[in-house]
């Protein structure tokens, strides 16, 4: 999909202006409804949809209403501190079991090395409900459901594939030699580590992080069942506005959530470029 | 490195922060309006009077006896106090999921003296429940989707001709299938009888077939005021408070149809199998939020009719909006004029054998 | 010396024989991945392996009757259910017994909810009767089989007896036969009546929703992967963030969105009345039901079919479109029988992954999928949370948890769980 040769036809110059309309189209269905709620969170009154006022962009029909209630309002505020309690530690959990198993994957001799990874990418491929349901029942007996603790580690579970598929993806273009020249002029594999494998799989070991603190931060299916209203979230407490008491601060909380999701996908987007210019991958 | 070290940080302030909380208590209840109500009336006064507990809100009534039973299986409660309607209550006690509590000892009595037990007279209805309110599940209906002749009978929500327009159920079998045989010519004092029948349930079934592609199912009270505020629905089920909360303090053009309104009481039970410290905290908790005036200050914010005896008089104006309540509640003459008496025994041993069929009908 | 080395096996420096010296370095580095990955392995196994583990074992289970009816159980087994007879006094007097105990414990009811599910009916029999056998004296009250019928005669109902007799195992296969529309009856395995048969439609429905979200998302996706893999790289990294944009974005966030477009008195619907193509009195009824759901997931998934398409699509040299062109193909011919077979293996990677995410989702259909368009999941969240039907629950769990795994290990065929690329 070059530019249009000057010797196309009618009908290929037809082809070729419907083709970008349709993929406007498409492109439109996949952000007008992530746009759309922006303007919403806005409104100066407690619908769902655009008021009059809203349309003739007169200042009366917005307002920051639906955010000062997100931030004064102790249910929100909660969920708030909660989310912001849990997915740290779940992440911090994921990523260090993560990045050891991603290096011990990567060697070249792993007996075992198909099952292994078939169960640890396992939480990403279970269905939620499905995971959410044993970990009902099994943290129940052992006293973890309703507890902060089981909820980080039930996040850290399903954080840790996309740990091991960033960083053992990181790990494929890593040049072995530099750690056996690291060993070889004497330097211990702790040191290696640090000083040599570290700095150079770091974009992979953060943007899986990143994308495990999204998994938690995200996550609201077990939550739901292995939290209890200590552990409520963000997502659970959208989940439950969306479903009983719908209020256009959800809309509000949306907006910050779209904010925060920019700034995560940017910092994926630079790590993966910086990554692939260290090991001379990219073309450009 | 630096970003994992303030992942690092971040998440051991975060694990001490946790580990600092103590004396919560978790209050199960509703939501909504309802919710906010009790918080104005009882949690706030008694978190003010102790400031040592911290009450958690839950909006997990609606599921409370799977819950508890869930709870309960696993051996860790982690509720304190929950908000069940009597119903619940009574099978929750059967089960023995919730504490048996002595109304005379373990409540407090009117303020001239009259013992608890008599002051809530007939509406302890279960040894394990204390009652606050009387609230009754009626309809409220959108005033200018109506037309000129806005429905007077419960039977309205059968008639898509007269009222096209989806409206909203609860998605549970208690209430449809009374109403249903009501507005299919069954006599109001026979509905029981003929609900314990094969072909009554299948007669009420049949009923509720042929409004069903228009139904909306909802299962948290919020969902009616919001569906009609929205104008999704054209008239729907919820609890009274509700409606008057969404008439009298948002100004949605929404009317209330008494008509065959379904009695019922909500109120507090305290779960089996709390540590002594915890029941202790319970029992305090109850002692305090079911006295005669805050039943009364409850009234204030909400119009449900508080279940002591001693409160009524206390009813008054509303406190923010400084209306008279006393025509909003259920149980004023011109909205009782035809009312339907809800039948605990009866649901509690039919719940499970309804609920199953109820839930294929739906699925179908 | 010299005659030891040329016979017997290359020695490594420090004289031992090369192969071993070899072999132990190559256990020592297989013993030093493994150390390394054993701290995760384990953690995934407690945290997430053995409540998997635990859910599949809840499916059989099925100890309540043995527990609450000991006396009851063992009496039974004598009783010969072809007779057409209910059983005699003895059968009777365990069961007076046991109830008096299962009573004061308060475990009658949850055992009448237990067969409930197998017959309706029997909840109430045993929430009725636990109230008269509180006030029986064991001793002097006899004999017991009168007295039960006399408080309910469906204690002398034949079939419910058989159910008992049936259900009195530690093991059963009652909740998979069930979560088939089965049930396991004194006749054998026997479909369940009419009016509660559900999961076979459901099923159904779950995967037919699935295959038109795949559909759509194959449909939607493949010119957005075509355009991306066509233009020049630094236009398509521009475009590909608004492909990256949704996929980051909160799954209630946009499902949000949804309900605030698809609603009745909802953005979409304003638009329509206003543009005049929908009456105001007639608007679209878009939400809470399948069309609710199946836009609002495809929505939802549609980066999990572009990202593995672009990514195949990059790889095919556009060169072979401009061949085959230059030798007299339309552009369709050009396409279909050069380009498109070439972008297979990326639609088969993008479908499985739709369809695997899609046929467990749980969240929006439960959100805009109203009665009519929600899957499978959403039932047995139902079973979990509020009819605490657990082995049923499980049970539906255990036979969607096997259809994923067959689908992933389709994956894992054609594509290789290796190659699984994020953003």
């Amino acid at each position: 999909m070059s530019a249009l040769p000057p010797y196309a036809t009618t009908p290929q110059r037809v082809w070729y202006y419907s083709f970008r309309v349709i993929c406007g189209l498409i492109f439109f269905f996949l952000i007008a409804p992530i746009v759309v709620i922006i303007p919403l969170s806005f409104n100066a009154e407690d619908f769902f949809t655009f008021t009059p006022e809203m349309l003739a962009f007169d200042p009366e029909g917005y307002s920051l209403k639906h955010y000062q209630d997100f931030f004064s309002n102790s249910d929100w505020q909660n969920a708030l501190y909660n989310s912001v309690r849990i997915a740290p530690l779940a992440t911090l959990l994921s990523v260090s079991f993560g990045t050891l198993a991603a290096i011990g994957l990567s060697q070249d001799h792993v007996p075992f090395r198909r099952a292994i990874m078939a169960i640890l990418i396992s939480p990403m491929i279970v269905p939620l409900i499905i995971s959410a349901a044993g970990m009902y029942f099994f943290y129940s007996r052992i006293g973890l459901q309703g507890t902060y603790i089981g909820v980080v580690l039930a996040h850290a579970a399903l954080g840790i594939p996309f740990v091991i598929i960033t960083v053992t993806a990181t790990l494929v273009g890593f040049d072995r030699s530099l750690t056996r020249a690291a060993a070889n002029m004497g330097a211990n594999p702790v040191t290696t580590f640090f000083k040599v494998q570290m700095p150079l799989i770091l974009p992979g070991v953060i943007s899986g992080g990143l994308f495990a603190f999204i998994t938690s931060f995200d996550e609201v299916v077990v939550v739901l069942f292995v939290g209890s209203s200590g552990q409520k979230t963000l997502p659970w407490q959208m989940f439950t506005g969306l479903r009983e008491q719908i209020s256009p601060t959800i809309l509000a909380v949306a907006t910050i959530l779209v904010g925060i999701s920019i700034l995560l996908l940017a910092t994926v987007e630079l790590l993966r470029r910086r990554s692939e210019r260290l090991r001379g991958m990219s073309p450009t | 490195m630096k970003v994992t070290q303030t992942l690092m940080t971040a998440s051991v302030v975060a694990l001490v922060a946790g580990g600092a909380l103590a004396e919560d208590m978790t209050i199960v209840s509703w939501g909504g309006a309802y919710s906010s109500s009790q918080q104005n009336a009882y949690h706030d006064p008694y978190m003010a009077a102790n400031p040592d507990v911290n009450i958690i809100n839950d909006e997990s009534s609606a599921e409370a006896v799977a819950k508890l039973r869930a709870m309960n299986e696993a051996g860790n409660v982690t509720w304190d106090v929950v908000d069940v309607v009597a119903a619940d209550a009574m099978r929750l006690c059967d089960e023995g999921l919730a504490m048996e509590i002595d109304a005379d000892t373990q409540l407090a009595p009117a303020p001239d003296g009259t013992l608890a037990s008599e002051d809530f007279g007939e509406l302890l209805v279960s040894e394990c429940f204390i009652p606050q309110i009387v609230y009754s599940t009626t309809f409220g209906y959108r005033t200018d989707m109506v037309g000129d002749t806005p429905p007077t009978s419960v039977c309205a929500i059968f008639d898509t001709d007269a009222y096209p327009g989806r409206r909203s159920l609860e998605k549970r079998p208690i209430n449809n299938m009374e109403w249903a045989l009501l507005c299919d010519g069954v006599a109001k004092a026979d509905v029981y009888d003929v609900l314990e029948t094969e072909e009554g349930q299948a007669q009420a079934f049949a009923k509720l077939d042929t409004i069903k592609e228009d139904v909306i199912w909802w299962s948290a009270g919020a969902d009616t005021p919001q569906l009609l505020a929205d104008g999704e629905v054209v008239m729907g089920s919820t609890y009274n408070g509700r409606l008057f909360a969404l008439i009298e303090e948002q100004k949605q053009p929404v009317g209330m149809l008494w008509d065959a309104q379904v009695f019922d009481l909500d109120g507090w039970i305290i779960p089996a199998g709390l540590s002594d410290e915890r029941k202790a905290r319970a029992l305090d908790y109850i002692y305090f939020a079911t006295d005669t005036q805050r039943l009364a200050d409850q009234a204030k914010y909400i119009s449900y009719g508080p279940a002591r005896a001693s409160s009524a008089p206390l009813v008054g104006m509303h406190a923010e909006l400084g209306i008279d309540m006393a025509p909003h509640m259920p149980t004023d003459p011109e909205n009782a004029k035809n009312t339907f008496l809800y039948n605990y025994e009866w649901w509690a041993d039919y719940r499970d054998d309804l609920d199953a069929k109820f839930q294929a009908w739906l699925s179908q | 010396m010299s005659d030891a080395t040329d016979t017997g096996p290359v020695l490594a420096a420090d004289g031992t024989p090369l192969k071993r010296s070899l072999n132990r370095a190559l256990r020592r580095e297989k013993l030093r991945a493994l150390m390394l990955i054993a701290p995760l392995l384990l953690f995934v196994l407690v945290t997430f392996i053995a409540p998997i583990a635990d859910m599949l074992f809840r499916s059989v289970e099925n100890n309540i009757v043995e527990d609450t009816l000991p006396r009851t159980v063992v009496a039974l087994e004598s009783w010969d259910r072809m007779t057409g007879e209910p059983p005699d006094e003895a059968v009777f007097a365990a069961l007076a017994e046991d109830l008096v105990i299962a009573v004061e414990t308060k475990t009658h009811t949850r055992l009448g909810s237990r067969l409930n599910y197998e017959m309706t009916g029997i909840s109430s029999l045993f929430r009725k009767s636990g109230r008269s056998v509180k006030r029986w004296d064991l001793a002097t009250d006899g004999p017991f089989r009168e007295k039960f019928i006399e408080l309910d005669e469906d204690w002398a109902d034949v079939g419910m007896w058989a159910m008992i007799q049936i259900y009195s195992s530690r093991y059963t296969s009652g909740y998979f036969l069930n979560s088939v529309d089965l049930q396991l009856s004194p006749d054998g395995i026997a479909a369940r009546e009419e009016d509660q048969r559900i999961y076979i439609t459901l099923f159904k429905r779950t995967i037919f929703m699935s295959l038109t979200i795949m559909f759509s998302c194959v449909l939607l996706g493949y010119p957005i992967a075509w355009l991306l893999a066509n233009l020049s790289a630094k236009a398509s990294n521009m475009l590909l963030i608004l492909v990256l944009l949704p996929f980051w974005t909160s799954l209630l966030v946009r499902t949000s969105a949804w309900k605030v477009l698809l609603q009745q008195q909802g953005v979409i619907n304003d638009v329509l009345v206003w543009v005049g193509l929908v009456d105001d009195g007639n608007r679209l009824i878009m939400i809470n039901n399948q069309f609710g759901t199946i836009v609002a997931m495809t929505h939802i998934l549609l980066p999990f079919m572009i990202l593995p398409l672009y990514s195949v699509m990059q790889t095919i040299p556009p060169t072979y479109l401009r061949a085959a062109k230059s030798l007299g193909a339309t552009n369709w011919t050009a396409f279909w029988r050069v380009y498109f077979p070439q972008s297979v293996p990326g639609i088969g990677a993008g479908c499985i992954l739709v369809f695997i995410l899609s046929i467990g989702y749980y969240i929006t259909p439960e959100l805009v999928g109203g009665t009519k368009g929600v899957f499978i999941s959403n039932r047995i969240a139902y079973h979990i949370s509020s009819s605490l039907n657990w082995g049923l629950g499980a049970a539906l769990g255990t036979i969607l948890l096997a259809a994923v795994l067959l689908l992933y290990w389709a994956y894992d065929k054609i594509v290789g769980i290796d190659n699984v690329k994020l953003g």
